[in-house]
C-alpha cells in the first residue's frame, strides 16, 4: 500500500477515536464538576483536564478562567484549537477525502455526513442542556464509522491501518481518562475511600462505558485498585490498556514489512509487560507515575509507525546513495501530533 | 438565410438517416414520461457517483456536474472505418515527427517544415534532443477532436497528445446508457468501448523500459483539487493500479520508487497527468511541488517511462498543426485520409491582413491555448468584442491563428424546450504502443447553448453517448 494512503487511513480512524474520547474525558470531567468537592479551588477539575490533554498552554494563551463554559467551548468547538472534537471530525473528514477510492462508499458517507452535522452544531453553539446529547451524538458518529468499516471493508492492510489508528489512539486516551483521577484528587488526598471518591471513581468508569463491566467482573464495592485493574490489565474489557495493546500487537505483526523489527520489538515488549504485569507493581511504582510512562511508549510507537511505514525514505535498499534532499514530510501527522 | 449544418439524424428533407432508424422509431415508441424519468435517474445517478470536474475561475473548489444527453451520437460502420485508418495515419505520423525533431530533424532538413518554426516553437523541448524512448513512441494516448461541417465532410480540429482528458466521460456515458436503456443495446449493434482501460494499460505495460519482466505502472495525478481528479482516479481504479501524487515518488541512482508500507517499490511507467513544465523541479519548474525530483534523469536514462513523453507539445501546437498533412506525406508517403481545416496563420502577413479584415466570419485561437478559452468566435460576438481581440491580435500577431467559421454538424438534443439540434464535435483516443489501439468511437461534446460552436465542458459544454454501429 502507498505510504500516503496508509497515513490517511491511520489519522482517520486515530481523528474519529480521538473525537469520541475527547467527549468521554469532557463527559467525566463534567460529571465530576458535579460533585462537592472538599478541599477546592474553583474549576479545579476543568484545569486538571487541561493539563492531562496537555493543551493548559494553548487554552490559557486565549481564554481568562478555565469555567465549565470556556473550557466546553475550547474542547468542543475551537476552530483554534487542533485538538477540538470540532477539528478531530474535519480532520477525520479531510483524511477520509484523500481516500475516497479506497474506502466503501458507505463508510465515506458515514464520515462525511458526521462532518456536515458538526458543521451544523458549530453554527448553532451548543445549548446548556444540549452538553450531555452532544457527547452522545460524537460517541454514536464515533461507533457508527467503526461499525461501517467492520461491516463493509475487505480485511486487508486498509483496515489494518485503520484499526491501527483506533487501537493506538484508544490506548493514549485510556491511559489519560485514568490519570483525570489523579489530577483532581490530588489535593484531597484526605478524602480517598470517602464517599466523594466512590461517586469519582463510577463516574470515571461511566464515561468508558465500563460501570456495568465493572459490576459483572467484580460484584463488589468500586476501589481503586480493582478500577485500575480493569482499565489496564483486563483483555476482555473493549476499552483496556491490554486489549489495546493487544490489537496493536496483532495488527503489527499483520502488516509487516521489510524495516519494521524495531517497530515490532517494542510494541511486543509494552505488550509483554502488561500481559504479565500486576496491579500491585503498578500501585507499588505509583499509577500516575505508571501511566505517565505507558503514554510516552505510545507516543514513541506512533513515532515509530511514523518512519516505519508512512516516510520510508531512510530505509532504501541497500547500495542505494544517501538521499539527495529531503522529502515533504505528511502534514497530517504533524497536525495531530500532541 | 444560411444554410443549415449537417444534422446527424435528419438529413435535409427532415428524413431519419438510416443509421438513425432504429434508434428513431425506439425514441417514437416510448412515452414521454418514461424519458423524462430515465433522465432524472441519470442526473441523480451522476450526482451520486460524483461524476464532477472542477471549474477554474469559479468559486474555489465549486465542482460542477457534466450535463449528459441521452440522445446518442451514431456512426455508421463504414465511416468509422475510414474515421479509424485517418487517425492510424496522423497519430502514427506525429509519433515518427516528435522521433524525427528529437533526434536526426530529416523533416527539417528536407525543408518540408521551416526550422524556425519548430526549433523557436517554445514548446519544442531542447532538454529532448537526443534522448531515447522506448519504441521511439512520444503520444501514448492521442486525443483527436474531430468535427464535420459543410456535407458531412470529417476535419481534424486538433491533436491533443499532452494529457488529453474526457475519456471517463466517454466510459460513464456508455455505462449509464445501457443502465438507462439496456433494451436499446439487444435491438441494435453498438461496438463495445467498455474494455478501454484494458487497453490503456496493455498499452502502457507494452512501453516499459526494456528487460522489465512485470512493469509496474502508476498513474501521476496533481492532486483531488484539480479538475479532472476524477477522472485520474476512476482511471486508475479501472485499471487497478496506484493513483500517486509526487510526493509518493522519489528518485534514486535513476530509479523511481514509490513509497509504501512494504518499503520502497519500483516504478517502470507513469501514466502522468501533470504538464511537462510540473514533472521535475530539479529540472523545469523549481517552484513545482507537484513534481518528482530527478524524475527528468531517470526518465532520459531510460529507467522509466513518462506517458505521453515530455515536450509532445510542439507536436499539438497549433501553429504545427497545418503542418501534419506534410508529415503525412513525409512519413508515412500516403495522402492525409482526414483532412485539416483550412488555416490561417497571423505571423504571415497576407494572412494577417486578410484576417483583420474578416474578424467577424473567423474563428480566431490562440496558438497555445486550450480549453476553449482565449479564443474568439467572430459570428457570435458583438462589436465591441470583436475590436478587444483585434487590439490583441495586433499586439503578438504570431499568438493567433484563424479559421474560418465551421458549420459543426448538429445532433438533436434534450433542452429546456424539448428536443432541439445542438452543435457537436467528436474526440477519438488513440492508444500508441507496440501497436496502435484503440476503442470505436470516443468521446462526444455538445454546445448545449442555442447556435453555441464551444463544447468544451469548461464554457457549458455536455457529452453524449456515442454509437459506432457494428454494421
Amino acid at each position: 500500500m502507498l505510504s500516503s494512503t496508509a497515513d490517511h487511513l491511520y489519522w482517520l480512524a486515530r481523528s474519529m477515536e480521538r473525537a469520541e474520547n475527547t467527549a468521554r474525558m469532557l463527559d467525566v470531567t463534567y460529571r465530576m464538576s458535579l460533585l462537592k468537592q472538599t478541599v477546592v479551588e474553583p474549576h479545579h477539575e476543568w484545569r486538571a483536564m487541561l493539563s492531562i490533554s496537555g493543551l493548559h498552554e494553548d487554552f490559557e494563551a486565549r481564554y481568562d478562567e478555565p469555567s465549565a463554559d470556556n473550557v466546553m467551548q475550547f474542547m468542543a468547538l475551537d476552530v483554534d484549537n487542533p485538538g477540538s472534537i470540532y477539528n478531530s471530525i474535519l480532520n477525520a473528514r479531510e483524511n477520509a477525502r484523500a481516500v475516497r477510492g479506497s474506502i466503501s462508499v458507505e463508510m465515506w458517507e458515514t464520515i462525511n455526513a458526521t462532518w456536515l452535522e458538526m458543521r451544523k452544531i458549530h453554527a448553532d453553539g451548543i445549548p446548556e442542556d444540549g452538553v450531555s446529547p452532544f457527547f452522545e451524538w460524537v460517541k454514536e458518529r464515533s461507533h457508527l464509522s467503526r461499525g461501517v468499516a467492520h461491516g463493509t471493508l475487505l480485511r486487508d492492510d486498509t483496515f489494518r491501518f485503520l484499526r491501527l489508528g483506533s487501537f493506538l489512539e484508544r490506548a493514549d486516551n485510556t491511559a489519560r481518562i485514568l490519570d483525570v483521577k489523579y489530577h483532581i484528587l490530588l489535593p484531597s488526598v484526605s478524602d480517598i475511600g470517602g464517599a466523594a471518591d466512590y461517586y469519582h471513581w463510577s463516574a470515571l468508569l461511566r464515561s468508558v462505558s465500563a460501570l456495568a463491566a465493572y459490576r459483572k467482573v467484580y460484584r463488589d464495592l468500586i476501589t481503586p485498585t480493582r478500577v485500575a485493574e480493569l482499565l489496564i490489565l483486563r483483555p476482555d474489557m473493549p476499552r483496556s490498556l491490554m486489549a489495546c495493546m493487544n490489537e496493536v500487537n496483532r495488527l503489527i505483526q499483520e502488516i509487516n514489512g521489510p524495516s519494521s523489527g524495531e517497530l515490532l520489538r517494542r510494541c511486543g515488549r509494552l505488550h509483554g509487560e502488561l500481559r504479565f504485569g500486576s496491579i500491585d507493581d503498578i500501585f507499588g511504582r505509583g499509577l500516575h507515575e505508571y501511566l505517565s510512562e505507558f503514554l510516552e511508549r505510545i507516543y514513541d510507537l506512533g513515532d515509530l509507525i511514523n518512519t516505519t511505514y508512512f516516510w520510508s525514505t531512510d530505509e532504501l535498499p541497500a547500495g542505494l546513495p544517501p538521499p539527495v534532499q529531503s522529502f515533504n514530510m505528511p502534514v497530517a501527522g504533524q497536525l495531530m501530533a500532541r | 438565410m444560411k444554410k443549415p449544418a449537417y444534422d446527424e439524424m435528419f438529413d435535409a428533407t427532415q428524413g431519419v438517416r438510416p443509421s438513425y432508424g432504429s434508434f428513431a422509431a425506439w425514441l417514437d415508441s416510448t412515452p414521454a414520461e418514461v424519458i423524462a424519468r430515465k433522465r432524472e435517474e441519470a442526473d441523480l445517478a451522476f450526482h451520486r457517483v460524483g461524476i464532477t470536474f472542477a471549474v477554474y475561475g469559479e468559486e474555489a473548489g465549486k465542482e460542477r456536474l457534466i450535463p449528459f444527453d441521452i440522445i446518442p451520437r451514431i456512426i455508421p460502420a463504414a465511416e468509422w472505418q475510414r474515421m479509424e485508418a485517418g487517425l492510424r495515419q496522423r497519430v502514427k505520423a506525429l509519433n515518427a515527427f516528435l522521433d524525427d525533431i528529437y533526434h536526426d530533424q530529416e523533416i527539417l532538413k528536407a525543408g518540408r517544415i521551416p526550422a524556425a518554426q519548430v526549433l523557436g516553437n517554445s514548446q519544442y523541448r531542447a532538454e529532448m534532443a537526443g534522448v531515447n524512448v522506448p519504441g521511439g513512441t512520444y503520444a501514448h494516448i492521442a486525443g483527436v477532436d474531430l468535427v464535420r461541417a459543410g456535407e458531412g465532410e470529417y476535419y481534424v480540429l486538433e491533436d491533443n497528445l499532452r494529457t488529453p482528458s474526457g475519456v471517463s466521460y466517454m466510459l460513464e456515458d456508455r455505462k449509464m446508457m445501457m443502465r438507462l436503456f439496456p433494451d436499446l443495446f439487444s435491438r441494435i449493434a453498438i461496438a463495445p468501448v467498455e474494455h478501454y482501460p484494458d487497453l490503456l494499460l496493455e498499452n502502457l505495460r507494452s512501453v516499459a523500459p526494456e528487460n522489465v519482466a512485470n512493469p509496474n505502472v502508476v498513474l501521476l495525478t496533481p492532486g483531488q483539487f484539480n479538475s479532472a481528479y476524477f477522472e485520474h482516479a476512476f482511471l486508475a481504479q479501472q485499471m487497478g493500479i496506484e493513483l500517486v501524487e509526487g510526493n509518493d515518488l522519489f528518485v534514486r541512482n535513476d530509479t523511481v520508487f514509490m513509497r509504501t508500507t512494504q518499503g520502497p517499490q519500483r516504478v517502470d511507467v507513469i501514466y502522468r497527468r501533470i504538464d511537462d513544465d510540473f514533472l521535475d523541479p530539479l529540472a523545469f519548474r523549481k517552484d513545482s511541488v507537484l513534481g518528482v525530483p530527478g524524475l527528468f534523469n531517470a526518465y532520459r536514462a531510460g529507467r522509466v517511462t513518462l506517458a505521453n513523453a515530455i515536450g509532445t507539445g510542439i507536436a499539438d501546437d497549433k501553429a504545427m498543426y497545418i503542418h501534419v498533412p506534410e508529415m503525412i506525406r513525409f512519413y508515412c508517403g500516403e495522402e492525409p485520409i482526414l483532412s485539416n481545416v483550412p488555416t490561417w496563420e497571423l505571423a504571415k502577413a497576407d494572412d494577417l491582413a486578410y484576417v483583420l479584415e474578416h474578424l467577424a466570419e473567423l474563428v480566431v485561437k490562440e496558438v497555445h491555448g486550450s480549453g476553449g478559452y482565449g479564443m474568439l468566435v467572430g459570428p457570435t460576438s458583438s462589436n465591441a468584442e470583436i475590436e478587444a481581440f483585434r487590439a490583441k491580435i495586433l499586439a503578438t500577431p504570431d499568438n493567433y491563428i484563424a479559421q474560418p467559421t465551421l458549420s459543426l454538424s448538429t445532433c438533436p438534443t434534450y433542452v429546456e424546450s424539448g428536443v432541439a439540434p445542438r452543435h457537436i464535435d467528436l474526440r477519438p483516443y488513440v492508444l500508441s504502443g507496440k501497436e496502435i489501439s484503440m476503442v470505436p468511437g470516443g468521446l462526444t461534446r455538445v454546445a448545449l447553448k442555442e447556435g453555441s460552436l464551444v463544447v468544451n465542458s469548461s464554457q457549458g459544454g455536455g457529452t453524449k453517448d456515442t454509437w459506432v454501429l457494428e454494421h
